[in-house]
């Protein structure tokens, strides 16, 4: 067999490639966008908010043309239901959502409709319906209602005089009584020994 | 008076007195253009359901207020303008081009885009034998002299 010659063998490493930024530059954009993704998730999957958490400042224009700052209600228990005219269970709490304002109007407890993806001419025909007095106004760009973070209607949440929530209601009232004990506890939380 | 002039008379009375009624509003909207502005939106309420097919209590109302709109002489951009006054952003079927909304247009083609490219060059490498290196970098003069060497071997022996 004849001799082979040696082979000469390249051993010399190659210069990084500039492509390796390109592999970074994606896999960056694709972990932002898997965090923004991440964020949204964690967002949607939060429920409302909870008892102990400050009220959210909203501001709600009624629909007389009024405008309520709820920072303005600090130092009253208040009492912000969540309605639509379109809702069924919001019809079994109206009538005594609407009692138990006449109670405690006078008693520094303040009550504020907030009409959820409702249409004007219905929303009023229902609080005529009901002869709900209390302020009411349309949730103007769901703002207030993503705010609270609702899931639906009727929700109800009840602000001590701290701007604190003392009591929510996921779903309809069943009675004056348990509003009364809910306005109750919120008021209770509020008193100096409470 | 000649009998031609009168009827030209009277076809130009006749036009006069009809012409603002045929330019008027033809009559209530139809589903149908009621329903052209419907699938533009949707209803937080029940998401993912276009307001033009969603069956609740809620969706009615507001195809009503369309159509109640629309009689009124609202065109479409109005009415679609007066929704998201009233519900914000969220309830159209197109998100606006603004903030993180340009995520929804940007991501698919660039997605598309990578994946086109990532697709040629898998191919590319897969045509090549021995793969991308090789076929990146070139088939090595050393290896060629081997190889060479080694197909004359072994020619020599068979």
């Amino acid at each position: 067999m004849p001799e082979t010659p040696p082979v000469p063998v390249n051993t010399e490493q190659a210069p990084p490639r500039p492509r390796r930024w390109g592999v970074i530059l994606v896999w960056g954009l694709l972990l932002g966008l898997l965090a923004i993704l991440g964020l949204g998730l964690i967002r949607s999957q939060q429920g409302p908010v909870g008892v102990g958490a400050m009220v959210p400042d909203f501001t709600l224009t009624t629909f007389d043309g009024g405008t309520i700052d709820i920072r303005e209600l600090r130092g009253q228990v208040v009492v912000i239901n969540f309605w639509a005219s379109w809702c069924k269970p919001c019809e079994q709490e109206a009538a005594e959502l609407e009692q138990a304002y006449q109670q405690y109007k006078d008693q520094g407890v303040a009550f504020l409709g907030v009409d959820y993806v409702d249409t004007d001419r219905e929303a009023m025909a229902y609080l005529e319906k009901f002869g709900i007095t209390y302020p009411n106004g349309p949730d103007l760009g769901t703002r207030i209602s993503q705010a609270f973070r609702i899931r639906g209607v009727p929700e109800t949440y009840i602000v001590g005089p701290d701007g604190q929530l003392a009591a929510i209601k996921i779903g309809p009232y069943q009675s004056l009584e348990e509003i009364v004990r809910q306005i109750e506890t919120a008021r209770a939380a509020g008193s100096p020994g409470g | 008076m000649r009998p031609g002039v009168w009827i030209a008379l009277a076809v130009w009375v006749l036009t006069l007195v009809l012409a603002p009624a045929a330019f008027a509003q033809e009559g209530p909207p139809t589903d149908d253009q009621v329903n052209a502005i419907a699938k533009q939106l949707y209803c937080p309420v029940c998401e993912n359901v276009p307001l033009d097919v969603c069956p609740t209590q809620a969706c009615q109302q507001w195809r009503d207020t369309i159509r109640e709109k629309l009689t009124a002489g609202w065109t479409e951009d109005q009415i679609t303008q007066y929704f998201v006054d009233q519900y914000g952003a969220r309830v159209l079927a197109t998100p606006p081009a603004t903030g993180l909304n340009w995520l929804v247009y940007l991501l698919p083609p660039l997605a598309f885009a990578g994946g086109a490219y990532l697709l040629v060059r898998a191919l590319r490498a897969w045509r090549t034998p021995g793969g991308s290196k090789v076929a990146e970098a070139g088939p090595a003069p050393t290896e060629d002299r081997y190889v060479e060497q080694l197909e004359r071997e072994l020619r020599e022996r068979t």
